[in-house]
């Protein structure tokens, strides 16, 4: 009976988590520009508008550039401080941890105020510099978290042997810390990459008049009507998230980085 | 190669640069936005800076009040439809095989890393007359014509609990999956069916992981933007969009910033709670 109920339960979450996906997947194979699921007529049509139409294909390359780029600067702010902190026991390093976490746990829109009132005032409102720090520093909290539980799972005595065979700093950080945080930073990476990808409100107040992201134009573009080009493109979305997170899941430690991204084990 | 303190100045060269970056882009932001709460509104540009302490007492309207108790009340309401699901969702999670338990987390994590416009988009197809559910109700002679059923509270409170879920289960999977497994099966030598087992052994040891849980996703749903505008009416417009509005579409930076402060204590105030609630953890963890 409870093994009913349980299979009942978990298939009704699943139900409730891709059931919206399944019918955007249908709407975005509709052969005309209606949105009927089961969809009528079978057609690629609107991934292929998605790809070479010059409206869509701006606010992409802007949103690529954006996640790229911000989640460089992200790992870059991320990888010393995490190095700092695991080295050092000083009270300053854990401070500037804290501020590096802080922004994940206020309401975005508050940040995203914050960012606005920063770049109204020294001027560089409505730039894409200004939206790429933004995501820089409201999405460093990931790799910073990520690259620290690199850090502490590195056997101290290894490094310490790397020490007495006559290894300096320099030396040891390339050739033990580096390589066994690696992929650690390539999870930070990939997390930072795919939630900057999908930010709205940070882009929106930093430039969004100016430099259209993807969701910023999805927004802008249902107020006109809804067409079946944002199927495809939340298509577009969700497969690129199943497939990063896909990928981390299948080489990653998925369950520890969970762990650890979540505030509540930070306290402990 | 661990020490208490940085031997060289060069050392400490390595903090300086992310210390310098988190201070300048995230601190300062801040202290200007509580500067600009203090401001006046210029029309046609952003602020000019006469101090005065009108933005504040602006916040005492009736639209305020009742913006405020709306965002409260749906996101409360959230919280525990989340919490009440996904508690024992997580808690089976965390029972089932690895692999298993990876591709549930790898779902979770991809809905969450979704734009909310992108998870307000398919909620309003979902629950739309051409494509949405009522269409298989039909097919299945349980309702006459199809309807749209988007934008309402019902559909704000779907997409806000989309987002809402995944959340929940990846702050309840790291205290459930700490849980000592023996624990349940004490209760159940001593005789207990599984469903008493689970609301009392199991709800009872994480009642404060339960509580913080429920706070957390409180203020998660709190800061909601886009959900609310695409799948809810004017009348069920949150905080975040009042704060938007008036800073992007009004213009009026200064009074935007004042009615950020207040929500930023607000959610301070939350955070410390949960901080708190954290601290006070049962010996009951593996």
């Amino acid at each position: 009976m409870t093994r009913t109920l349980r299979h009942v339960f978990l298939a009704l979450v699943l139900l409730f988590l891709l059931s919206p996906i399944v019918v955007v997947g249908g709407v975005s194979l509709n052969e005309k520009k209606s949105l009927y699921f089961p969809p009528q007529g079978l057609s690629l049509a609107w991934y292929v508008e998605l790809f070479t139409q010059e409206d869509w294909l701006v606010p992409i390359e802007n949103s690529m550039v954006i996640a790229t780029l911000s989640s460089l600067a992200a790992l870059s702010i991320a990888l010393p401080l995490a190095y700092f902190l695991w080295r050092y026991r000083v009270f300053y390093a854990r401070a500037l941890f804290m501020l590096g976490i802080a922004p994940f746990m206020l309401p975005p829109v508050i940040t995203a105020l914050g960012f606005l009132s920063f770049w109204a005032t020294v001027g560089l409102y409505g730039e894409m510099a200004a939206t790429i720090v933004s995501h820089a520093i409201f999405f460093v909290t990931l790799p910073l978290v990520t690259i620290s539980l690199g850090f502490e799972s590195i056997d101290r005595e290894i490094v310490e042997a790397a020490e007495t065979m006559g290894a300096d700093s320099r030396a040891v950080f390339r050739t033990v810390v580096l390589p066994m945080v690696r992929s650690y930073m390539v999870s930070g990476y990939a997390f930072c990459f795919v939630l900057s990808l999908n930010e709205y409100i940070i882009a929106y107040m930093v430039s969004g008049f100016t430099v259209e992201t993807l969701p910023i134009k999805i927004f802008n573009a249902l107020r006109y009507g809804y067409t079946p080009v944002m199927a495809s493109v939340t298509m577009f979305f969700v497969l690129l998230a199943a497939l990063i997170f896909g990928l981390i899941g299948r080489f990653g430690d998925l369950p520890r980085l969970m762990g650890a991204l979540t505030p509540e084990s930070r306290n402990t | 190669m661990i020490e208490d303190k940085p031997g060289s100045a060069g050392a400490r060269l390595i903090i300086l640069y992310p210390a310098a970056t988190l201070v300048i882009f995230f601190v300062v932001p801040f202290g200007i936005m509580l500067a600009v709460s203090f401001f006046q509104r210029e029309p046609g540009g952003f602020y000019t800076t006469e101090f005065s302490i009108e933005n504040y007492l602006n916040l005492f309207t009736a639209l305020f009040g009742r913006v405020l108790a709306f965002s409260v009340f749906i996101s409360a309401f959230c919280a525990a439809v989340c919490v009440a699901a996904g508690f024992p969702f997580t808690y089976l999670v965390t029972r089932m095989r690895r692999r298993a338990q990876v591709i549930w987390l790898v779902i979770l994590v991809s809905v969450l890393s979704l734009s909310a416009v992108i998870v307000a988009f398919a909620w309003s197809l979902l629950l739309s007359q051409t494509a949405g559910v009522s269409n298989l109700l039909v097919w299945l002679g349980l309702m006459e014509k199809p309807v749209s059923w988007s934008p309402g509270f019902w559909a704000l409170t779907c997409g806000m609990c989309y987002i809402a879920f995944p959340y929940t289960v990846l702050v309840l999977y790291p205290p459930l999956s700490r849980l000592d497994p023996h624990l349940p099966e004490a209760a159940q030598t001593l005789g207990a069916g599984p469903l008493v087992t689970f609301f009392t052994v199991i709800v009872g040891s994480m009642r404060s992981a339960i509580v913080a849980t429920l706070i957390m996703v409180f203020a998660f749903t709190l800061g909601t933007y886009l959900i609310p505008q695409i799948l809810g009416r004017p009348q069920h417009w949150t905080l975040s969009v009042l704060i938007t509005d008036e800073a992007i579409y009004r213009s009026n930076l200064p009074f935007a910033a004042a009615m950020s402060v207040f929500f930023m204590v607000v959610s301070l105030a939350l955070v410390g709670l949960t901080m708190l609630i954290g601290r006070q953890k049962g010996p009951v963890t593996r």
